[in-house]
């Protein structure tokens, strides 16, 4: 028993500093990365998702410039990005995702040179890398309970906004109808996946962020239909998952092949996706996706994939 | 002021043949991306692809080999996972599998970082003429896969209903497109790196659709596009040591911005002109007033 124990949980394991902000920012972030996520995958929304939360390189690289905390940084620049995106049309359909891509690709862009600048001045060399695949074990102990608050602001807003944004994710039309400020409310929830997005890239790096805001949440619709249901599932299996991601880069210390700990971001990633293959077995999810299920089709947003038909009108 | 004789230099030529070579393929792919609306994929892909290299180079491979496998294996999977909807869902895990990966190999190798921000962020120095080779081969082949698939693809994207009736396999183009991707991925990511390689395949085919409507002008204006963009980057880093990925990214963006405007432009002033021809002198008045 005592053998498993420390095969399990490697010596040190509880009384490391490090290791138990790792849990605690691991108990928090992916509650609301659940919760915001479960609304991302409903609208159909994961590419400004990626795009918010890959955003965060270019606030994080400002920051390392300007010698703040990376928080900072990114959260300021998500905001100012969500913001671009709406003005550039991203909430028609239509060019949506090419306005996005190309946002995000021209923000890498400048991040790619405040990265330069930031090498070019000497002060740091895996600046790169630290920012983009992140460290659970590498945060600041200031970053820590300001974090906890702005998921707790998180939370609150979308617990308040939460009837008019579910209608307007499964039928705009009607969120129209019924006098919902569908726009506003477009922003609106822009603005919350921008602060989940920077939440999440401090904790598992801004590339891999979105697999804590939208991992859990697919596996959680896979397993449910209902959105208040999935939400809580989410935030149980991100928090999980990202518990044992903890656990194992701990141990991989002792593991080969070089004796200095696997990425833990990378067991984070690795733990949530598994989750969702398995979710693909669960027998409510073979019910919930059957194509026919009349049940099944009210969170089904069309996918903006190639099926989607294309009118001659759409294409200008 | 780009008159310095320097950036012509033997040691830059490669470059300059490369990014041409570059410039001429990722346009013409992308182009059928804006039309199919795939933008994520053609994100994904490149960025999966990135992992690839991270691993072949931790096996001492070239990494043009770890960028074909991945590249290819990202949009094959992607296209059988995402065959039924949620492609959106499909893409991004999968990305971010193959970045994990990415990670992890990383912290296995012995890189020095200046070489992984060559790979995320493109460096076009340094290439020899063997790896020109390579690439002109790979872009020949995306270029030849697409003029077989053109009629096809363009079926399938514009009118489904249609290419069904005629027993066009959608899922079938579908994938072969998304190979196509991976190849174009495989050629380009060395240059333009895998973070901003979307600006040079998407940008100028989205900025000429909105000023050419029918699809060859709308192909040969994104080719000048990118070219222009490419070569432009090139000098402008040349002059500045400044990343080329910026350049390329920046001036990506700008020519889409501005062709947006131009387009804004463009209906603006018809308007105006259709109902200056209706209702000359209320329009006249109204101005006056």
């Amino acid at each position: 028993m005592e053998a498993l124990w420390h095969a399990l949980f490697a010596p040190g394991f509880f009384t490391s500093q490090p290791v138990r902000q790792a849990v605690l920012v691991g108990g928090v972030v992916p509650i609301v990365a659940g919760a915001v996520g479960v609304f991302t995958v409903l609208r159909g929304q994961s590419f400004a998702g990626h795009s918010l939360s890959a955003l965060g390189t270019l606030g994080g690289s400002g920051a390392f410039l300007l010698g703040i905390t990376p928080l900072w940084g990114i959260l300021t620049c998500g905001f100012a990005v969500a913001g671009v995106m709406e003005l550039a049309g991203t909430q028609r359909r239509r060019g949506r995702d090419v306005a996005t891509g190309l946002v995000l690709s021209t923000a890498l862009g400048v991040s790619a040179l405040l990265l330069y600048l930031v090498t070019m001045s000497g002060s740091t060399t895996g600046v790169t890398v630290t920012l983009l695949f992140g460290s659970l074990f590498a945060l600041s102990g200031i970053t820590v309970p300001a974090m906890t608050l702005l998921a707790l602001v998180c939370l609150a807003v979308l617990a308040l906004l939460y009837r008019p944004l579910l209608l307007s994710s499964v039928s705009p039309e009607l969120a129209a109808a019924r006098g919902v400020r569908v726009r506003w409310l477009g922003l609106a929830f822009l603005l919350l996946l921008a602060l989940a997005a920077a939440l999440c890239s401090v904790a598992v790096g801004t590339i891999l962020s979105t697999a804590l805001l939208i991992g859990p949440a697919a596996t959680a619709l896979r397993l449910t239909r209902r959105p208040a249901r999935a939400m809580v599932l989410a935030g149980l299996v991100g928090v999980v998952s990202t518990w044992i991601g903890v656990v194992l880069a701990y141990d991989s210390y002792l593991w080969p092949p070089a004796g200095k700990g696997w990425p833990v971001s990378f067991f984070v990633v690795a733990v949530i996706l598994l989750c969702y293959l398995l979710a693909g077995f669960a027998p409510a999810a073979r019910r919930g996706s059957g194509r026919a299920g009349p049940t099944g089709r009210a969170g089904e947003q069309p996918s903006s994939g190639p099926r989607e038909p294309l009118t001659p009108a759409r294409l200008r | 002021m780009f008159a310095d004789a320097g950036m012509f230099a033997n040691y830059m030529l490669n470059a300059w043949e490369v990014a041409t070579i570059v410039a001429v393929v990722a346009p013409l792919v992308g182009f059928y991306v804006v039309l199919r609306g795939s933008s994520f994929v053609a994100h994904a892909v490149p960025e999966a692809a990135f992992a690839g290299a991270a691993g072949a180079s931790l096996l001492g491979l070239n990494t043009l080999f770890g960028l074909g496998i991945f590249a290819l294996g990202a949009s094959l999977g992607i296209g059988a996972f995402g065959r039924r909807g949620r492609h959106d869902v499909v893409t991004a895990l999968a990305m971010v599998l193959m970045l994990g990966m990415g990670s992890l190999f990383l912290s296995w190798s012995s890189e020095y970082a200046p070489e992984i921000y060559s790979l995320l962020f493109g460096e076009v120095l340094g290439v020899s003429s063997n790896e020109i080779g390579i690439t002109a081969v790979l872009g020949a082949i995306s270029l030849a896969a697409l003029a077989l698939l053109h009629r096809p693809l363009l079926l399938t994207s514009l009118m489904p209903e249609v290419a069904e009736a005629r027993g066009v396999r959608g899922h079938r183009v579908e994938m072969a497109f998304l190979a196509v991707v991976a190849l174009a991925t495989t050629a380009a990511v060395p240059v333009v790196g895998a973070l901003l390689m979307f600006s040079l395949m998407v940008g100028p085919p989205a900025a000429a659709r909105c000023l050419v409507k029918n699809p060859l002008g709308t192909t040969a204006l994104s080719v000048a596009i990118a070219l222009a963009v490419v070569w432009g980057a090139i000098a402008a880093s040349y002059q500045t040591d400044w990343p080329i990925g910026f350049f390329v990214t920046g001036f990506a963006f700008a020519a889409y911005v501005v062709a947006q405007l131009g387009r804004r432009l463009g209906t603006v002033r018809r308007r105006f002109v259709r109902a200056g021809a209706g209702a000359n002198p209320a329009v006249t008045a109204g101005g006056v007033a």
